[in-house]
């Protein structure tokens, strides 16, 4: 019963479920094996090709907490590509790891940078989180494009193609970022009074500056790790096919990320967060888009199937329905 | 009189929440042209029972029969249409829309489906003229005064055909004339035969205008009497269900001697401050150890001193010093580094973040005062937490549920150990026992007089004089928004003697 009550137990049963699904369809679905010491499989293609998302999610998790919304992640993640692409592009020996190292840089100071111009615009000026955003959203195709002048820059740089395809210790380089992003934010949110305090603001912000909270801070510091998180994502989706594309990089990731956090547990209406239940989000997310594929969905209707999934899925989490629905049944047997 | 039918009967009601039993086998019974006061303190169960009479919760044992009919209401919806109308505590109503707008939303007389806005505003005035209110119902809700938006909230119920009319706590926020007019609205309900459910924690007004009561204690109910045949000392004794000696040493406390305190340098000192449209240039002094009240009605000017002292608006002139030099306040943080503390009146929009544990509820401050990359370690909160939970007896003492599941008065002490353990020097309290019950508001004076006993400055706001003189070394007097009167509280001084300070508008 208690297990049932946790707030995580429909994402993590709706996950399985899915992942179970999948085996009807794909007999070796589950099988993991080992080649050349490195794992391949078909879960393993999903926590590799879900790391970006997952990442993105994670950032917009902060920023949704506090009662914001961040749409421009998605032209970050294509601002964060082409600058380093095109840093990279420029090198005189592309496999060098210090410059890969430096244009890696670059490309997430840039994005830090537009997120504080998004918390900047929030907290300081004022306008709403949707509208902030919606500036960087429109304008930051663009700026990739400027930064590329409008061209696909691509790159041939094995060290920069090792963020998406390479190993480490047989895992996948980019599931190990991911990881290694997830856990070090969720140990900065919680072990510091980040989290509870940034939690606070979205729960009631007028009460959280009574108490003495300077909340433009806090909420400028969510937009930036939002922001480079995103620009992290966007290392990655350059990296996977050594290419910059400032139209297409990263195109809708911000709707994914959104229904991954409120998939997630987390609420659009800030205050309480759940970094666990956004990863799951993420997965689930990714799953189902390799479940499309695998059970043979013409790609026509896939994203019409994706989103009676995703109502069926929203609609079970829902206290509220599982309520109706389970006061219907025994409701004439109990009267 | 004879006893006549009940209109409604609740039998045998029960309603659980995880971890709590809210009801008990409640059982309640309404009589048509008859007002029945629900009382008891905070967390008896007064809410939760009222939420399942108006279909708001569905209760899990129990029934519910409304003129000889059994009915089950899937919703607050269902329950007015069958004749129950509710004026929650809490105004539900949005101050964006006009009044008309929201005495009606949802039953706008329509023609072809458009609605018949000539019509709105008509139905609204005649709703409103009932209760002799006498306002433009095309001004936006917002700008009325919370008295106001409360009346409006009952225009709004009295619209449809009420047989039961349900008044949660109608009066916390009415001062004494719009009590009065809202009694001789309730008196009109009753002899149209309505039969009225009333909730207060005042209880001079249970007798004024019950006929009848049922107490509730613990989720449990205790009994139903007469209005005539309890008398208040047996109300109360049946509402906390212990002895009465906490009241009574507040009660019998003999007035706080001036004299005993030496007034050096005061803590906090105001001089010509004051915030255009909000308060006009005032000036107090509040010394170590003294209990300045603030009195006068709603509405003028209590909280904006308030504010203006805790750096919540910033003041367009004048001065503040903390222990003679002056200070710039230029937020709530400012004013918290020199130990300045702030309840605000509005504990739920403005005090407390209600998804938050009480544990970081009470940790907040303290937490924004370090900032987030300073963490309270977990030990040192959990000792405090405990400390204070312990101390003020917050109930349940479990520091890990959510604040919004306490009950007022529980709230009200969560806010109050939230600005104890910033230690400070003077502790604005606003309305800090409005709407809580009569046991957590003798604990919460008692704790007025050991903080200003242990050297702290506080000044004490409130609406209820006998309290602010019972608690005041000195009574401060507001009226339509400048300071008016400074009254050393010595024996001369009464209730009498503020109030005609408030009206006359100086000193008397």
């Amino acid at each position: 019963m208690s297990v049932v009550r946790h707030r995580l137990f429909w994402p993590v049963a709706m996950l399985v479920a899915l992942l179970l699904s999948n085996l009807f369809f794909t007999s070796g679905f589950f099988s993991i094996e080992v080649r050349d010491g490195h794992l391949f499989g078909s879960v393993i293609d999903i926590l590799r090709q879900g790391a970006p998302l997952m990442l993105v999610a994670l950032g917009m998790t902060l920023v949704i907490a506090t009662g914001g919304i961040d749409l421009s992640v998605g032209a970050v993640v294509a601002i964060s590509g082409a600058m380093a692409c095109q840093q990279i592009a420029g090198l005189d020996d592309q496999g060098a790891v210090g410059g890969v190292l430096v244009a890696v840089a670059l490309a997430l100071v840039l994005s830090g940078g537009l997120g504080a111009w998004n918390g900047f615009l929030v907290s300081v000026v004022g306008i709403q989180p949707i509208i902030a955003t919606l500036i960087l959203m429109v304008a930051g195709r663009g700026v990739a494009q400027v930064i590329t002048d409008g061209q696909i820059v691509n790159v041939n740089s094995p060290p920069y193609k090792t963020i998406a395809t390479g190993f480490l210790f047989g895992i996948p380089v980019p599931v190990i970022i991911a990881a290694g992003v997830v856990a070090l934010v969720a140990v900065v949110t919680r072990r510091s009074a980040f989290g509870m305090l940034l939690e606070s603001v979205g729960g009631n912000a007028g009460a959280s500056r009574l108490a003495g909270i300077r909340s433009r801070r806090l909420i400028i510091i969510a937009y930036v790790v939002c922001a480079v998180c995103a620009g992290v994502a966007g290392l990655m989706v350059s990296s996977t096919v050594s290419s910059a594309d400032g139209n297409n990089n990263g195109l809708l990731i911000e709707l994914d990320a959104i229904l991954a956090v409120v998939i997630g547990g987390t609420s659009l209406l800030g205050g309480r967060f759940s970094i666990a239940g956004t990863v799951i989000g993420a997965l689930l997310i990714k799953t189902l888009d390799t479940t499309v594929y695998t059970i043979g969905i013409p790609p026509e209707v896939a994203l019409l199937f994706k989103a009676v999934v995703v109502v069926i899925l929203c609609l079970v989490q829902s206290p509220a329905f599982r309520a109706k629905i389970a006061r219907r049944q025994p409701a004439e047997v109990a009267a | 009189m004879p006893e006549s039918e009940p209109l409604l009967v609740m039998r045998g009601i029960g309603k659980r929440f995880p971890g709590v039993v809210a009801l008990d086998g409640v059982d309640l019974r309404l009589f048509p042209g008859e007002v029945h006061a629900l009382m008891g303190e905070n967390g008896a169960g007064k809410s939760t029972l009222i939420k399942v009479l108006t279909g708001a919760y569905h209760h899990d044992q129990g029934d519910i029969s409304l003129a000889g009919e059994s009915v089950a209401f899937a919703g607050p919806h269902q329950a007015r249409q069958a004749g129950i109308s509710t004026v929650y505590q809490e105004i539900n109503l949005c101050p964006n829309l006009s009044v008309a707008e929201n005495v009606l939303i949802g039953r706008a007389p329509t023609r072809f489906g458009r609605i018949r806005w000539s019509a709105v505003r008509r139905r609204a005035e005649e709703l409103l003229d009932r209760l002799h209110l006498n306002i433009d119902v095309g001004s936006d809700l917002g700008t009325h005064s919370i008295a106001v938006q409360q009346m409006v909230a009952i225009a709004r119920a009295l619209d449809v055909d009420a047989k039961v009319l349900v008044l949660d706590e109608p009066t916390s926020s009415l001062d004494a004339s719009e009590v009065d007019q809202l009694f001789r609205v309730m008196r009109g309900l009753k002899e149209e035969g309505i039969a009225v459910l009333f909730v207060t924690h005042f209880l001079d007004q249970v007798y004024e205008i019950a006929d009848r009561m049922t107490v509730l204690r613990n989720g449990r109910r205790v009994g139903e009497y007469r209005t005539a045949e309890l008398s208040q000392l047996d109300l109360v004794a049946a509402m906390i269900g212990k002895d009465l000696a906490v009241l009574e040493d507040i009660e019998e406390a003999p007035r706080r001697e001036v004299a005993v305190l030496e007034r050096g340098t005061p803590v906090v000192s105001a001089d010509g401050l004051g915030r255009a449209g909000a308060i006009a240039p005032f000036s107090l002094a509040i010394h170590k150890g003294e209990v300045v009240g603030l009195a006068g009605l709603l509405g003028s000017g209590r909280t904006e001193v308030a504010r203006l002292l805790f750096g919540a608006d910033r003041a367009d002139q004048g001065q503040i010093a903390v222990d003679g030099e002056p200070v710039a306040l230029r937020g709530p943080q400012s004013a918290m580094r020199q130990k300045i503390a702030y309840c605000p009146e509005n504990r739920r929009t403005d005090g407390l973040v209600e998804e938050l544990t009480v544990r970081e509820n009470i940790i907040l401050a303290l937490q924004a005062d370090r900032g987030w990359a300073r963490p309270v370690p977990r030990g040192k909160q959990d000792e405090l937490v405990a400390r204070y939970v312990r101390a003020l007896d917050i109930r349940p003492a479990d520091p890990e549920i959510p604040v919004r599941n306490l009950s007022g008065g529980n709230q009200q002490k969560v806010l109050l150990a939230r600005w104890l353990i910033t230690e400070p020097k003077l502790m604005i309290l606003d309305e800090p026992t409005r709407g809580i019950d009569v046991g957590a508001k003798a604990e919460i004076q008692k704790l007025v007089v050991e903080l200003s006993d242990g050297g702290m400055a506080v000044l004490f706001i409130s609406a209820e004089l006998e309290e602010v003189l019972r608690l005041s070394h000195k009574v401060a007097v507001l009226r339509d928004r400048k300071l008016v009167a400074e009254l050393d509280n010595t024996d001369g001084l009464d209730t009498d003697r503020v109030m005609a300070a408030i009206a006359s508008g100086g000193v008397a």
